[in-house]
């Protein structure tokens, strides 16, 4: 710390350098925060189903192929499935494509009991849902997000499904309830989520009656779900709609993978970031050692020996990039609600900002090696010569 | 261990020092001999290129020979590594730059305490001893001013308030006055003075400037590497 004065005189010398240095570091780590947070939210996902004794069949080929209804009977009486629900995607949105809501229509018995435990709604609002044929059960951040309450009757815009009578894609709803997430990690996944009675969609919709998009499964064992995955397959095999039984994690994960490998789309970008940033930095760093060797040279005089002023060096890169990384990772973390307005549905979390400081550190110290070695093998008399 | 060398401060015994360009050897300083006595004010004169900076900067620890041994407090400072040198520097020589070279991020103050920084004293009392370097420089009043705030006489009281701060043996003044006026040379000068002859301070001076010199104790002439002998002067 009795060094801390030095060093910090030291990286405000030139205050115009030092700011726009720091501001390029800035928003390269806002950068890094909020793409490292989208991609740990999309390689993480928590979303719908989840749990180890959770599975998810799909048709084989691709997922946004359907599978026949009837297929839940034969799914119900493979030993080990405690139960079996079916879903299809409804793609919906309120008004506006940028109000997406995660509508779902769902078996009213065996969805939630399969997801038994998982939502809180009184026993009010799940009577009223039985009872009303186009009633919905919305998420209270949902009702809250476009000011809908209990009662109101609510047009869904689906981005597939045309409805039987009029061809329209316009499905209206009864707001009859609504229900939240009994696992606190869970409220953001089920934030925008819509449930309504698949009964209704299935009679309402002009094609694919008697099909669904995926069924889910709940195990006995979690440890038998591989075994009960097989059983499921091969209950299908060489059928016209062979299955594809996997964990709801990894469902999940290839849902998401539809969009493309996230993950290398991000860490390309904040690869370039970061390559460009090394040079840019790196070259700062050299051309302050180089401006101050005389002084550098005088602290040798004064009795700094080599490996001091290595650490001084480094340390100076480490104040700045570790600076410049806070308040880019703060930056970031501030600007989380943003995101997950743009991603709705999607869980973001602060963690994933933890290895951003990891990252400022190795920047820090790929950076200020060569202008700290340097100034570690500096000659005291050659570098005085310049300035007696 | 004799009563002369007990008095010796700095003993330069058959110093040579020589540089490689290209195939050649040159030759810059050649079988030196050389005693300081503790407590003596030495000024070393001499034209440019005499080597006189060279011999200094040896005296202090921050340059080598090739050949021959310089004793200072008794200890043969080139057996030293680079650490040791280092710390051998910021225990028992205080070094006085022609240019001052103070930090100029740094207030007089935090340039004083940067000698004190590689010791183990506490911040209390880095910040006594720092306050009574610049006291006894006369410049504490400007103790919160930074380098481009001072005045040239005032920059190099600062530097020899951090060349004094570790509380060394011996003070090596490379041209002192170089950058100032006569009346700011004269105190500092004068200063150098006080040091010598009232705080013990062996000081080795190099300088251009017969009345800087008429300051020391004695004075000796260089040139082209050689000393010359005691109280000839050059004819410039």
């Amino acid at each position: 710390m009795k060094y801390f004065p030095l060093i910090w005189a030291t990286l405000w010398r030139k205050k115009t350098r030092t700011v726009f240095t720091l501001l390029s570091i800035v928003i390269a780590f806002l950068l890094f925060g909020v793409l490292e947070t989208i991609d740990h939210a999309f390689s993480h996902p928590s979303g719908g189903v989840t749990g180890a004794d959770k599975l998810v069949t799909t048709n084989k080929y691709s997922i946004t192929l359907s599978l026949p209804f009837a297929d839940a009977q034969q799914i119900r009486s493979v030993p080990g499935v405690a139960e079996a629900t079916w879903i299809s995607w409804f793609g919906g949105y309120y008004q506006e494509p940028k109000n997406f809501v995660f509508a779902l229509p769902v078996d009213t018995d065996s969805y939630f009991n399969l997801h038994k435990g998982e939502f809180v709604v009184s026993d009010e609002h799940m009577q009223a849902y039985r009872n009303t044929r186009t009633g919905a059960l919305a998420n209270s951040a949902l009702l809250k997000k476009f000011g809908w309450k209990i009662g109101d009757k609510i047009p869904l815009h689906s981005t597939i499904w045309t409805r039987k009578d009029d061809g329209s894609l316009d499905w209206t709803f009864d707001i009859v309830g609504s229900f939240s997430a009994k696992d606190p990690t869970q409220a953001g996944a089920q934030a925008t989520t819509l449930l309504f009675h698949y009964e209704l969609f299935d009679e309402g919709r002009s094609f694919g009656k008697g099909s669904v998009g995926w069924f889910e499964e709940r195990v006995n064992d979690a440890s038998q779900s591989a075994a009960i995955s097989s059983r499921i397959d091969a209950l299908f095999a060489n059928s016209p709609n062979e299955t594809k039984t996997q964990p709801a994690n990894d469902f999940a994960m290839a849902f998401i993978k539809q969009l493309g490998d996230i993950g290398f789309v991000l860490r390309a970008i904040l690869g370039a970031v970061f390559f460009t940033l090394l040079f840019l930095t790196g070259n700062t760093m050299m051309q302050s050692v180089r401006e101050r060797i005389p002084e550098l040279a005088v602290l040798k005089t004064l009795g700094f020996g080599d490996g001091r002023v290595l650490r001084l060096v480094l340390a100076e890169s480490l104040l700045l990039c570790v600076i410049a990384a806070i308040i880019g990772l703060a930056l970031s973390y501030a600007m989380l609600p943003i995101i997950k307005i743009a991603l709705q549905g999607v869980e973001l979390t602060p963690s994933a900002l933890i290895p951003g400081i990891g990252v400022a550190v190795l920047l820090a110290l790929i950076v200020g090696a060569a202008p700290a070695l340097r100034a570690m093998r500096l000659n005291i008399v050659d570098a005085l010569a310049d300035k007696r | 261990m004799s009563d002369q060398s007990n008095h010796t401060l700095v003993n330069v015994d058959g110093v040579e020092k020589m540089f490689h360009r290209g195939s050649e050897d040159i030759h810059v300083l050649a079988d030196l001999h050389l005693k300081v006595p503790k407590g003596e004010f030495l000024a070393l004169m001499g034209p440019s290129g005499s080597e006189k900076t060279t011999l200094l900067n040896m005296i202090a620890a921050i340059d080598r020979p090739t050949s021959g041994e310089l004793l200072v407090m008794n200890e043969n400072i080139f057996r030293f590594n680079d650490s040791q040198s280092a710390r051998w520097r910021n225990e028992h020589v205080g070094y006085v730059f022609q240019t001052f070279n103070l930090i100029p991020v740094l207030t007089a103050f935090e340039n004083v305490e940067l000698p004190l920084l590689l010791t183990h004293l506490s911040a209390s009392q880095r910040k006594t001893n720092t306050m009574a370097a610049l006291t006894l420089v006369g410049i504490a009043d400007r103790a919160k001013h930074k380098p481009n705030e001072l005045s040239g006489g005032q920059a190099q009281r600062v530097a020899i308030a951090r060349a004094l701060v570790a509380d060394p043996m011996l003070l090596v003044c490379d041209e002192p006055t170089g950058d100032l006026d006569r009346k700011s040379a004269d105190d500092v000068l004068h200063l150098l003075q006080v040091l010598n002859r009232e705080h013990g301070k062996s000081i080795v001076m190099v300088t251009h400037d017969p009345k800087a010199a008429d300051f020391a104790s004695r004075v000796l002439h260089m040139d082209k590497g050689a000393l010359l002998e005691a109280g000839t002067r050059l004819q410039d």
